[in-house]
């Protein structure tokens, strides 16, 4: 590995996170030590209800953490402003955008917003930086339909495509294949490993389509009522950390195929 | 064009000519320049500061609460105003008549909307800092102007006749009646509103996206709804103050818009609902007149007979709400 592949972009120390009121702390998960390095795609997976989203939503600053500590490129998170913040880490949430009434250009032109000035007006570069994240989503015969047109898969393009412009070192996906069809998955978590190697960006998503993220991904951040280990797919196939997924009543991990069996 | 047209009509007609005449000092018809000067004129100003300002500050509560149904008086500024308002007519009699003797005057009906519509948004603004959702504050708004509705029916209650009817008239509206000093104290607060949603654009277009977006794009929310709810405090509030609780404008104007220019970019929005907003209050007061009779209709039964078909039909005819 070269010198530059090594570099840290997001790395947590004894990170816990969770709840917390006037009158106790409800920690979800505690001991979280992750390192993520530049250009990696990163799954986050766990069953329901075991934080992943918690720890994405502490991740990007969007709760406060228990304890521990968050760096992105080195830097404390907590030292971070929105605006620097901003031109650090993208996000794309599973929340439905309140208003569609945008072309597909001017929602990913909305991604330059931390570089623009105060009216928010595009220069040629910012308008370059649009253009060329369109290209690389392979969204531009969409370019100038309007978002209420575009079907599920299509408005994931674009908001990925939004992301992508917004030209940080780290983007964040929460559950980027929800509401897609067997082929979108696929084709989404596809894009997603070649956008990594092509842009050398960090790309950490959550996801329940464990069979894909351990063919697709670098790394695999799994989530379990114990732990957080962090590794590479066929490393933690041979530790067997599949096993302890999931209750083990109902479905079990088949080390051969990499993938869930429903027991018969 | 419709400005002039709106000075120029009236009990009595005047010519265009005329009119431009007036403005550069011309004019050898003394009473069509006083009427002009000191009457239309200043009628015109406000209409075009009153449809603009409810326009803009409309848009700019339809956006930061995400909601369509959403108006300049969400917050609890009518409400507030009216409240104060009723005060300051009915309550005298309940009071006492300690307060009779500045009720004639113009500014302390001015005063009082103000006072009222400040006091309900502070208590709105305050107990809205205390929860993190923008959704409750505008449940938390229109909670307030219930409460200030229920205390303005008590006060009805209590009231004689001539003091209901004095306080219906204020409810119906009116552009007219200010004087020159009103219009700059009434411009002054305006332009500082207008001012305001102009450095909130960049913000308001991210806000679309949501506001978890609109964070991850570098806003800071708190800040910026702050900023937001305050220029529409100062246009809307001021309004209110000056010439009434106008209805509809504020929620219609910005549909209006969406639904001719087809775009949710604040950057085309915010002029475009500036330049509706004016427009379609002259015409709406152009035609509240009955021109060339000695009749003037309340500016409020207007823009509602007017925008209301004017909405449904946009709506109709495109099928699909623009939000």
């Amino acid at each position: 590995m070269t010198k530059e592949e090594k570099h840290i972009v997001l790395k947590t120390e004894n990170l816990t996170i969770g709840y917390s009121s006037k009158k106790e702390e409800n920690i979800i998960a505690s001991n979280i030590n992750i390192e993520l390095h530049k250009g990696e795609l990163i799954g986050l997976i766990g069953a329901n209800g075991i934080g992943k989203s918690t720890l994405l939503r502490t991740l990007t600053s969007v709760q406060s953490k228990l304890s521990g500590n968050i760096f992105i490129n080195e830097k404390d998170l907590n030292t971070y402003t929105n605006l620097d913040l901003a031109k650090s880490l993208s996000l794309v949430l599973t929340e439905s955008l309140p208003s569609k009434n945008f072309t597909v250009f001017e929602l990913v032109a909305l991604g330059r917003q931390p570089y623009t000035n105060w009216l928010g007006n595009l220069s040629e570069s910012d308008i370059q930086i649009i253009n060329k994240a369109i290209f690389q989503i392979n969204i531009e015969d969409l370019k100038n339909k309007k978002c209420f047109e575009l079907s599920d898969g299509q408005l994931q393009k674009v908001m990925i495509a939004r992301a992508l412009a917004q030209d940080t070192d780290l983007i964040i996906l929460d559950e980027p294949t929800t509401h897609l069809d067997m082929y979108h998955k696929a084709y989404i978590l596809k894009l997603l490993q070649q956008l990594a190697k092509d842009t050398k960006k960090t790309i950490l998503f959550s996801s329940h389509e464990i069979d894909l993220a351990i063919q697709l991904c670098d790394k695999l951040v799994v989530m379990t009522e114990d732990n957080v280990v962090s590794d590479q797919p066929c490393n933690l196939i041979s530790k067997g950390t599949f096993q302890n997924l999931f209750p083990k009543d109902l479905i079990t991990f088949d080390e051969n195929s990499g993938s869930f069996r429903v027991k018969k | 064009m419709v400005f002039i047209a709106n000075i120029s009509l009236g009990s009595i007609s005047i010519p265009t000519k005329a009119i431009l005449d007036s403005f550069i000092g011309t004019q050898d018809n003394i009473s069509w320049q006083h009427i002009i000067m000191d009457y239309r004129l200043p009628k015109a100003i406000t209409a075009i500061i009153v449809g603009s300002g409810l326009g803009i500050s409309g848009l700019l509560m339809q956006t930061l609460f995400r909601n369509p149904l959403a108006g300049p008086f969400v917050l609890g500024i009518t409400s507030g105003a009216s409240l104060g308002v009723a005060i300051v007519i009915m309550g005298a009699s309940i009071f006492g008549g300690v307060l009779l003797g500045i009720l004639a005057s113009k500014w302390s009906i001015v005063i009082a909307a103000t006072l009222g519509s400040f006091l309900v948004l502070l208590t709105v603004l305050i107990v809205s800092s205390k929860v993190r959702d923008t959704m409750a504050i505008l449940i938390i708004g229109l909670m307030f102007a219930s409460i200030s509705a229920a205390a303005v029916n008590v006060l009805s209650y209590f009231s004689s006749a001539e003091e209901l009817q004095q306080f219906f008239f204020w409810g119906f509206g009116s552009l007219g009646n200010l004087s020159w000093d009103e219009i700059l104290v009434l411009a002054a607060l305006y332009i500082l509103g207008l001012l305001l949603s102009v450095i909130s654009i960049k913000t308001l277009n991210s806000l679309l996206l949501g506001e978890n977006y609109a964070k991850s794009l570098g806003i800071n929310i708190k800040q910026s709804r702050l900023l937001i709810i305050i220029a529409t405090s100062l246009l809307a509030g001021s309004i209110t103050a000056f010439a009434g609780p106008i209805a509809f404008i504020g929620l219609a104007i910005p549909h209006i818009t969406r639904q001719v220019f087809n775009t949710s970019n604040h950057k085309v929005l915010l002029p475009a609902v500036f330049l509706f907003g004016a427009i379609i209050i002259l015409v709406c007061d152009s035609i509240a007149q009955l021109p060339n009779s000695e009749y003037t209709l309340p500016i409020n039964a207007i823009t509602s007979l007017i925008g209301a078909p004017i909405v449904i039909w946009l709506l109709v005819r495109k099928r699909k709400m623009m939000f």
